[in-house]
């Protein structure tokens, strides 16, 4: 995973409560086997007019001119503002999959899943809450004539808008670390083997159906 | 002694170790792995040169993209025929039990692991698949990962995770005529909303819930995640020990006695302090019906419709508008008035041979009405459709004009060849009515197996309790 390194971002406001895992990625494009490629068929059924299939060459498939991705003004956004209960539904990992291939780094909102929750971090991908009336804020700045840029500091934990008063967010300190390193999680349990061996060996006395 | 909640003990009994900020590695009993979400985990596995730490705590199955047709010509699918030949040699070449396509004990992951005696009380249980709360119905800590977790599992059989809060819901005093765990499932995300467990892990509790069958509490479960929670449990009774009694995964005689004196232990003690508790009488709770594109947006049939004007927040408001639309349900209709178009009986949350029951039970003697295009009915596996056809339910269903197929997710999600199409309007057993999620444009009402079959019969939503059975 690379490291997550401050950057200055334009913001895509994306004004709906609970978007689900079905919207962000719907079920054809999980036939992949693959964990890149999703970034042309996020948002797929409110992105194009027409159904999708994956082989297909969306370049030519036509848009949908009122969703906000295919908003001009937000061209090249690396990062969504949303509503409460981001990423409901489906575990599936190629929602964030998705969203990081198409180039967001961060997503703003009130509230996430706690299954999409987890599963940003894994893959880059900075989740950060804000209370509502900060997002609602946010949204009248970024619905302007004018794309809003912010700057996103994980380190200081602060997005920094031109001479604006940051705003501070809190993440949980372990994934910030994990984040700011971009460290493999497996390796870090790895280093753990002989606790989960000790543990085993516990187990597997109390409950030695566990092991048949 | 301070007193424990089921959580407390599921959690505590599966720690290998805890930092001080209360990050922890867990140890995972079982892995229950799918063609889905899978493959990159695999391949990552071969990228770092890394083993499966320990082959026998996963067991294997190919389910949601299965046809639910004739297989006997493979997957006529190329994208989907690859990804399911992907597992199978995945499962080969690291020594995974898996049942696949062709096998006759395949089916939908969250309906085999039960059936095996692979989900036993105690466990913790984890599959690449947000339905995996399903396992909960036996006092095990089960819920759904993503792929990179699902990687992690089979390196590790760890997780990294951090205690949730833990609530209590009371469904209180027995259900009422006609109301199934589907319906008590539905009410508590009506009431709860679909993010109210969001952070929790949920027991399940009150006489309704120690009524239900182990079938019932996996139906309840399955749908905690649609309130938030990935995790959602019921405590071990001795329904619960009977049903686990024998089953090829089940504990070997010599074990036995050990084992039924743990789980015996599997409840929350009296006393016990939850973060939130939620009591919900189930003398009111009537047979329920979605009406909108999240599944709390729920009405009992007897109601009409919802108006987004009597909503007082005005981001619900906006939501109920964009879900009418979509639906395109008029505010003040009367539920029983909508009119179908498509019925599915199946996905892991009503596919099992009570449910097949239940729907059988309302078709026998009847007809699918002239203006349903396709009722389908989905057992949840092999083994499920096989005690089906022995009891004769396939008869009742073929007869009444309901399509009777293969094992499999089917049109709970559409990733296979069952599908609505553009505007069509589904009565269904599954669990998230989301916009698109059985087809673009496709619109999906949740309801029960007995209320599915009866609006395939009269052609609309109908009172499960009006009719004569």
């Amino acid at each position: 995973m690379d490291k997550f390194r401050t950057f200055t971002g334009i913001v895509c406001p994306l004004d709906r409560s609970n978007v689900d895992t079905d919207a962000i990625i719907p079920k054809q494009f999980l036939k992949s086997i693959k964990r890149t490629g999703f970034g042309p068929n996020l948002f797929d059924e409110w992105r194009y007019l027409d159904h999708g299939e994956p082989g297909m060459d969306n370049s030519t498939r036509p848009r949908n001119p009122d969703f906000v991705l295919n908003d001009p003004r937000y061209a090249g956004a690396s990062i969504l503002l949303t509503r409460e209960n981001f990423g409901c539904g489906s575990s599936r990992e190629h929602a964030p999959w998705a969203l990081a291939d198409y180039g967001f780094k961060v997503i703003i909102a009130p509230s996430y899943a706690d299954i999409f929750f987890n599963n940003s971090f894994k893959n880059g991908l900075l989740p950060i809450v804000l209370n509502a009336a900060t997002v609602d804020q946010l949204f009248e700045q970024a619905n302007g004539s004018h794309a809003l840029e912010l700057t996103v500091d994980l380190d200081a934990q602060q997005i920094r808008a031109g001479d604006a008063a940051p705003i501070g967010f809190d993440v949980d300190a372990f994934r910030k670390h994990c984040l700011l390193e971009g460290l493999d999680d497996i390796g870090l349990t790895l280093q753990h083997v002989d606790d989960i061996r000790a543990y085993e060996v516990r187990r597997r006395q109390q409950a030695p159906w566990l092991f048949e | 002694m301070k007193a424990k909640t089921l959580y407390d003990k599921l959690w505590e009994s599966h720690v290998v170790r805890e930092e001080p900020d209360g990050t922890a590695l867990l140890y995972i009993d079982r892995h229950l792995v799918h063609e889905v979400t899978s493959p990159q985990a695999f391949e990552g596995l071969r990228l770092a040169h890394r083993p499966v730490w320990r082959a026998s705590a996963n067991l294997a199955t190919a389910d949601h993209n299965v046809p639910t047709t004739d297989r006997s010509s493979g997957i006529a699918d190329p994208v989907s025929r690859v990804q399911v030949e992907t597992l199978d040699q995945n499962c080969a070449d690291f020594q995974i039990v898996e049942f696949g396509m062709n096998d006759p004990r395949q089916g939908i992951v969250h309906v085999m692991g039960p059936e095996q005696g692979a989900t036993l009380p105690g466990m913790t249980v984890v599959c690449g698949d947000s339905h995996t709360s399903t396992h909960g119905a036996f006092g095990a800590l089960a819920h759904g990962i993503g792929t990179s977790e699902v990687e992690h599992v089979l390196a590790t059989q760890c997780l990294i995770q951090k205690k949730s809060r833990s609530m209590l819901v009371v469904v209180d005093g027995p259900a009422g005529p006609g109301v199934t765990a589907k319906d008590i499932v539905l009410a508590i995300i009506g009431r709860i909303g679909t993010a109210g467990g969001t952070g929790y892990a949920i027991e399940f509790s009150g006489q309704a819930i120690r009524d239900l069958s182990i079938e019932g509490r996996m139906t309840v479960c399955n749908m905690a995640i649609e309130a938030g929670a990935r995790a959602g449990f019921v405590a071990v009774d001795d329904k619960t020990i009977e049903y686990v009694r024998g089953r090829p995964f089940s504990p070997s005689a010599q074990h036995w006695d050990q084992a039924v004196a743990y789980w015996q232990t599997l409840h929350s003690d009296d006393g016990a302090e939850f973060d939130e508790v939620v009591v919900i009488p189930a003398a009111e709770i009537l047979p329920q019906v979605t009406w909108g594109t999240s599944p709390e947006m729920v009405s009992p049939v007897s109601d009409k419709v919802p108006d987004p004007r009597d909503e007082a927040d005005p981001v619900k408001a906006d939501g109920m508008r964009r879900a009418l639309s979509y639906m395109g349900l008029e505010a003040g209709t009367p539920i029983t008035q909508i009119r179908l178009d498509k019925v599915f009986i199946g996905s892991c949350t009503n596919s099992r041979i009570e449910d097949l029951r239940a729907a059988a039970a309302v078709a026998r003697g009847r007809r699918v009405a002239e203006s349903i295009k396709q009722a389908l009915v989905v057992p949840g596996s092999g083994l499920v459709k096989a005690q089906a056809e022995q009891e004769g339910l396939h008869r009742v269903f073929i007869d009444a004009g309901f399509e009777w197929r293969e094992p499999g997710c089917s049109m709970c999600l559409a990733m296979n060849a069952d599908r609505l199409e553009p505007g069509e309007r589904c009565a269904s057993t599954s669990n998230r009515n989301f916009e698109g999620r059985q087809g673009k444009g496709g619109r999906t009402h949740l309801v029960s197996p007995a209320m599915a079959a009866a609006a395939a019969i009269a052609g609309h939503f109908v009172d499960i309790r009006d009719l004569q059975v």
